[in-house]
């Protein structure tokens, strides 16, 4: 296998890479970004819209965002973070503009905190090539390569279009690979099975805060869209008997009166009630969400369609890969994490970031790492000895290699995070009954997972999504109350007490345990 | 799912073949092939970068049924995706100046079913 050297290797190819890269390479050094999919296409990003969190520099108008975001955090969120990335978001968001088509504010200016997802992962893409930076599509990274004192030195992965094993040596790698949507069909969601979080703990890093997975969107249920015409939607049973659902505000009773309706049948929106302003101008605003019912023949705002959730898991939610220090720094020696792959508990705590806060986030988070990954290749440590490469599960069976059904694994997993009867009321018997059922998976995979080709990359997907959710079960089992998007439903109240995050880790025994007070102060 | 390639539309370009994250196309001699439909995950970016309006992804996750391509020209439906965001038109040509409106129509439909679900439990 041919070995190429790079200063700075990001995985991932969505949003939070593209910051990463583009900050990498302005710090002067040549970057290269590996990606599962096409930078510019892949993750959720390009098929969405994100709105970032704006605030003006005014420092009364931050002093109240923040205040507002602190509180909506439920005691996890960090103000020095916010502060953080409200100024970088600020800064540095319009400088794409000669790449991305700005539409008008409708007071002479530039709307600028809100982009269309297909145009801004064009801009990212066109910004990072302008920059220097070297962009590898559809080259998923499989495993993560150190040195013997255990600092990151690159990574290997596969070469999908030639199929090709390709290793690359570098002097800080930056995972960006996206949150953790156990395949659950969310738009752009499918290349998000976590293998970053997958790869930085077999590095030796933690994460964090994945009890914080319970997120959601409404679509037709025949596809994932966009939600932004279904959020005034009466609903009705498959009788034609409108169904009393809780709105959108209320969260947790909106989410289990759609989701014990949808366990007892079919649900069908209704969107009469929708804004009258939305028709006529949907198409412009999001035309992919028109092609879904157009193509089907169907009027969304004069005929009833049936519904679904479509699990979001941490991609809205707010765990991910914990963050040592201001640099978003793993903890493992030239080793960062960025956006969805990162933890979100900084700025979001246990509330979504979804939107707003984790778009912002991903550009600022990216912006630090990728500037820290290119100091930490700056420094040129030499390494000797030989390399090792950190994939087990997927790659390296203990055991004789087996066949193993990856398909029915990722179902599983997901239907262990996901199902809305599990999620929406977590409790001890069923986290327990999952954790049972995961660990056997996992040791199957670990065991006996031999594959060939694309097959291997799929595998290793699947080892990640199976971890993925051994993590989000065990956090969600540790924390033992009410708080944010985590809903324990034999515990329905917030504890004061647990007002602190919840590390986790490990591979063939997950571990948990609170983030220690001491550990918090530095933080802070 | 991707349902139609049409021939006589595709100069092989390969912007398909680039763009999909999914990898569903190969590089072909005389134009791509869709070599792993079943990977498709009904994303269209691959219609909004085919600029000859060669492509047709047909709405549902789970099949590739879709009308003959004539019936589906005559719909008006082929190409609707790129023209709708207007990666027809020149960068400057105001295809987002409603994008602005997104947040506030999204609120709009929050407040609406907050208001009905208020006014449906007044008297609880």
């Amino acid at each position: 296998m041919s070995v190429t050297k790079t200063d700075v290797l990001v995985i991932g190819g969505g949003m939070a890479a593209a910051w990463a890269a583009i900050a990498a390479a302005e710090a002067g050094a040549h970057v290269t970004v590996v990606d599962k999919g096409a930078m510019g296409t892949s993750g959720v990003t390009a098929t969405g819209g994100p709105g970032h969190w704006w605030v003006s520099p005014d420092p009364a108008e931050r002093r109240e965002a923040i205040a507002r975001q602190t509180a909506k955090a439920a005691g996890l969120g960090d103000p020095a973070w916010m502060e953080r990335i409200l100024d970088l978001t600020w800064r540095h968001l319009p400088t794409i503009a000669p790449y991305y088509p700005f539409g008008r504010d409708g007071r002479g200016g530039r709307f600028i905190n809100g982009v269309r997802g297909p145009e801004y992962m064009r801009a990212l893409r066109a910004f990072a090539i302008t920059r220097g930076v070297e962009i590898r599509d559809h080259h998923p990274a499989l495993e993560l390569i150190t040195d013997h004192d255990g600092r990151v030195i690159g990574a290997r992965g596969q070469n999908l279009r030639d199929g090709q094993p390709w290793d690359v040596r570098s002097g800080a790698v930056v995972l960006a690979t996206g949150g953790a949507a156990f395949r659950s069909g969310l738009i752009g969601g499918h290349g998000c099975t976590g293998d970053g979080h997958l790869m930085a703990v077999e590095a030796g890093a933690h994460l964090s805060g994945m009890e914080f997975s319970i997120s959601y969107s409404l679509s037709p249920a025949w596809a994932s869209t966009r939600t932004l015409p279904f959020t005034g939607a009466r609903f009705y049973d498959a009788d034609g008997q409108e169904l009393d659902i809780a709105p959108p505000r209320t969260g947790h009773l909106h989410n289990q009166a759609l989701g014990a309706a949808m366990l007892a049948g079919t649900v069908f929106a209704d969107l009469i009630d929708a804004p009258r302003d939305l028709p006529p101008i949907l198409r412009r605003i999001q035309p992919l969400t028109v092609a879904a019912f157009e193509r089907r023949g169907i009027d969304l705002f004069r005929d009833r369609f049936p519904v679904r959730l479509f699990g979001e898991g941490t991609v809205r939610g707010s765990g991910g890969i914990d963050l040592v220090d201001d640099t978003c720094g793993t903890g493992v020696p030239g080793l960062y994490a960025a956006g969805d792959a990162a933890t979100r508990e900084l700025v979001a705590g246990a509330s979504s970031g979804g939107g707003a806060v984790n778009s912002a986030w991903a550009l600022s988070s990216g912006r630090i790492a990728g500037a820290a990954a290119a100091a930490e290749a700056r420094r040129e440590i030499a390494y000797d000895g030989v390399p090792r490469a950190l994939g087990r599960a997927g790659l390296r069976p203990d055991g004789a290699e087996r066949d193993i059904d990856t398909a029915a694994l990722i179902r599983r997993a997901g239907a262990a995070v996901h199902d809305y009867d599990k999620a929406f009321w977590r409790r001890e018997s069923t986290l327990a009954t999952s954790a049972r059922v995961l660990d056997d998976d996992w040791q199957l995979i670990a065991a006996h997972g031999h594959a060939t080709g694309r097959a291997r990359v799929e595998l290793r997907a699947a080892a990640a999504v199976v971890a993925t959710a051994r993590w989000v079960i065990a956090s969600a089992r540790e924390r033992r109350e009410t708080r944010g998007l985590h809903y324990r439903d034999d515990a329905r109240a917030a504890d004061p007490a647990q007002a602190r995050r919840l590390l986790c880790g490990g591979l063939d025994d997950v571990w948990v345990r609170p983030l220690s007070p001491a550990k918090a102060e530095v933080a802070a | 799912m991707i349902a139609h390639l049409i021939a006589e539309r595709c100069t092989n370009c390969a912007a398909c073949v680039a763009a999909c994250p999914a990898l569903v196309f190969d590089p072909g001699e005389t134009r791509p092939v869709i070599a792993r439909a079943d990977a498709c995950q009904t994303c269209y970016l691959c219609e909004l970068a085919c600029s000859e309006d060669a492509l047709y992804v047909a709405p549902e996750n789970d099949s590739h049924a879709a009308p003959p391509v004539t019936q589906l020209i005559a719909a008006g439906l082929i190409g609707r995706i790129r023209a709708d965001s207007g990666w027809n038109d020149p960068a400057d040509s105001g295809q987002l100046d409603d994008y602005r409106l997104l947040g506030p129509l999204l609120g709009a439909g929050v407040d609406i079913a907050t208001q009905r679900y208020m006014a449906r439990h007044a008297h609880d």
